[in-house]
């Protein structure tokens, strides 16, 4: 048995069972069906990410957000006076994680699309997009780029989903798609 | 062989025990289950924090103990239980004595001192980072350092555990065949258990230094990459670890022979080859990794171990079934599972973590482990949901199973509360499989992984939850009190039963503790031709389930944004 020594010495060669044989068959069609769904995706599908991205620093990364911010702010919200910024569609528009905070606020147009760069200055932090759920780690020293195309209008919160420290379920953001 | 004075045969099982590694058998189970105590309080607060009416603890305290929760069981409580399977399994098995048992010793206590201090840094409260750690974010010094100590360790258990095997060989103590299966599976564990604990060593050795002052800079993204070749490939160890369990029960309880060794054996293999790559799957929505580094890795690489796991499957369950078969329960699709021993919690217990770690844990990995799928995963509540299933509802409950099983042969004591020891594998399955599978659900809703509270109260931007995650997490709460119960219960059997229970004597009792092996061939039973009809019947459940599972979340993904 399982414990003992195999009965046979020479084990490797006694015959498979067939339905061994047959289920290892079926397992192994089953790996390369799911295999070949990750290539067919990234040709037929529309949701996957880009593998674009740079070696940036908190103070480069700061100076790219804040020019958006004060390119295209329409409005202020919030008592930490968060600006909203609507870049034009197609443009490059910025997001920034830090303690505890996504900074600014987007207000984009659905179906659009934008070339979203995401970093953070200090610790790791997980971009959550909600309701959709979308989850991308934000990783300090890189910047990822990804195009996306809001599918549907509405209200949508950035929260942090990469434990951060004390404040870190305090830590939201807003994405508005007109 | 060496002196006979340092053997004893066990009356009950005629497995054969060699004294020093009976006593390390004994001292690594013991501390596990130690871990495993204040792992289980710990989660029984982290439960009763994430049920919103309830919601426990403070934000840091919940952090500090998250932390503590994590590491205790999900590193401490496994690895020294593995330490002592690896010991029975190259001693007890192969009849042979333990190589170098002061070595052993020796990893044993630093063993004992890393874990002991990585808790003390955690609950002085300045190390809340995470079983993950990741930096930049920091713990204290003494945080790595308890770590590293633990990780040497622990590898000297594995190299006690290989010098063995090559004395067990050069004595000829086993004949001159293949090692068993069991110590094969366990060999598979302790191979993988040195690449993974390579890979640690290899990021919180300068991680410590870098804490400390001597190394200024630690890359992010370098760190996220080499901590998940520890972190997910210790969770490797354990799938080996427990289906060598799996096995072992299966020959225990029913006398069972493997289908066919080389098919069981090639399987572990696999893992070997494989498993370790699958940790890219915690790297999918990472910046810069290219895209056809993440699919070799996920496909290529992890379903090799998957197609391992879904053999093992179908032999685990299948010798069983022959086994049974062969006794005469060959009637109808089902009566050799229906006749099974169900009030045993060795079989009940390995039995549920079949099912857990396959439909619940097995299925929900490969899904979370798809290059595309995984962005609407990654680092919610669905990640601790699929781990709870494979590292608790698979692994632990194996582990006791296990337990139920080694008390009487190496302590010589009985089981006290026996008839509470038949509800214990169901009350402790059932409360983990309802915590998995509503956690996976509020993660499916978007609720995040590691957080305090998911009302954002005090937070610049509201944002409301729809009320069936509330539902969900209150859901979770209640299954966390059903499974802490069970393993309460546990506790309580094993502690009581080691101090309290009626000691056996050297005499054989009346019943048997280990089942006669059955008559090998599978000729004769089955039905129409197929030896294991039963089995197989299950495992298509398992494989539709799957095929149904995998196809709805690419449904779920084409519904969001547009990314590209």
């Amino acid at each position: 048995m399982s414990l003992t020594p195999p009965a046979e010495r020479i084990w490797w060669n006694e015959p498979i069972e067939a339905v061994e044989l047959f289920w290892v068959a079926i397992a192994l069609v089953w790996a390369l069906v799911m295999f070949f769904m990750m290539p067919y995706w990234h040709i037929y599908g529309k949701q996957n990410l880009s593998s674009e991205a740079y070696r940036t620093t908190p103070e480069m990364y700061t100076k790219k957000v804040q020019a958006m911010v004060d390119q295209y702010t329409i409005r202020k919200e919030t008592t930490r006076d968060m600006p909203v910024v609507a870049p034009p569609a197609g443009a490059d528009i910025y997001m920034l994680g830090r303690l505890w905070e996504w900074y600014p606020a987007l207000e984009l147009e659905k179906g659009q699309s934008y070339r979203l760069h995401l970093s953070s200055v200090d610790w790791q932090h997980g971009f959550s997009l909600q309701p959709e759920n979308i989850n991308l780690q934000v990783i300090p020293g890189y910047e990822m780029v990804i195009k996306i195309t809001p599918n549907k209008s509405g209200e949508y919160s950035v929260i942090c989903n990469e434990y951060c420290g004390i404040g870190h379920h305090q830590m939201i953001g807003k994405i508005y798609v007109k | 062989m060496a002196n006979t004075a340092e053997f004893r045969t066990c009356p009950d099982t005629g497995l054969l025990f060699h004294k020093p590694a009976e006593t390390l058998m004994k001292l690594n189970a013991v501390v596990g289950i130690v871990f495993l105590l204040i792992g289980g309080v710990l989660g029984l607060l982290m439960g009763l924090t994430r049920w919103p009416t309830v919601h426990l603890l403070q934000a840091d305290s919940f952090y500090m103990l998250l932390t503590a929760h994590g590491v205790s069981v999900l590193i401490f409580w496994i690895i020294f239980f593995e330490i002592a399977v690896l010991y029975f399994t190259c001693t007890t098995l192969l009849k042979s004595r333990l190589a170098g048992p002061r070595w052993a010793w020796l990893g044993f206590a630093l063993m004992v001192i890393g874990s002991i201090t990585t808790m003390v840094s955690i609950f002085q409260g300045r190390s809340s980072v995470m079983m993950t750690s990741y930096v930049p974010m920091s713990a204290e010094p003494h945080f790595y350092l308890g770590l590293i100590l633990f990780a040497v360790g622990a590898l000297i258990g594995c190299f006690v555990f290989l010098g063995t095997l090559v004395i067990a060989r050069a004595e000829r103590t086993y004949g001159d065949g293949s090692i068993p299966l069991v110590t094969f599976g366990a060999l598979t564990a302790c191979i993988i258990a040195i690449f993974t604990i390579a890979s640690g060593a290899i990021i919180l050795i300068p991680t410590f230094l870098w804490k400390i002052g001597y190394i200024n800079h630690i890359d992010p993204l370098m760190y996220r990459i080499l901590w998940w070749g520890m972190g997910h490939s210790s969770q490797q160890i354990n799938v080996s670890a427990h289906i060598a369990v799996w096995y072992a029960v299966m020959g225990v309880v029913f006398g069972a022979r493997p289908l066919s060794e080389k098919v069981s054996r090639s399987a572990f293999l696999l893992y070997i080859l494989f498993l370790q790559l699958a940790s890219a799957h915690h790297l999918l929505v990472d910046p810069g990794i290219g895209t056809e580094w993440k699919i070799f890795n996920t496909s290529y690489a992890m379903y090799l171990a998957v197609l391992a796991s879904m053999i093992h499957g179908l032999t685990v369950p299948g010798a069983m079934e022959a086994a049974q078969r062969k006794r005469g329960f060959n009637k109808g699709l089902f009566e050799w599972l229906r006749k099974a021993p169900w009030g045993n919690p060795t079989f009940a217990g390995v039995f549920l973590s079949i099912l857990i770690f396959g439909f619940l844990g097995g299925i929900s990995g490969v899904v979370m482990g798809t290059e595309q799928i995984n962005l609407i995963i990654h680092n919610t509540l669905y990640v601790p949901g699929h781990f709870h299933a494979t590292v608790v509802g698979g692994t632990t409950l194996a582990f006791m199973a296990l337990t139920y099983w080694l008390v009487p042969i190496l302590f010589r004591r009985d089981i006290i509360l026996p008839s509470l020891s038949k509800f214990q594998p169901y009350l402790f399955g059932i409360g983990m499989s309802g915590f998995c599978l509503f956690m996976m659900g509020a993660g499916t809703l978007g609720v995040p992984r590691r957080h305090w509270d998911i009302s954002f109260s005090g937070a610049i931007f509201g944002h409301q939850f729809p009320e069936t995650a509330y539902l969900l997490l209150g859901l979770t709460g209640i299954s966390v009190i059903l499974a802490v119960i069970g393993g309460g219960l546990f506790i309580l059997q094993i502690v009581g039963s080691v101090f309290f229970g009626r000691k056996r004597g050297e005499t054989k009792s009346a019943t048997p503790m280990i089942a006669e092996m059955v008559a090998p061939g599978l000729h004769g039973i089955g039905m129409g031709g197929i030896s294991v009809p039963g089995t197989l019947v299950l495992a298509l459940v398992f494989l539709t389930s799957f095929i149904l599972y995998y196809f709805v979340n690419w449904k779920y993904l084409s519904q969001v944004w547009g990314l590209g």
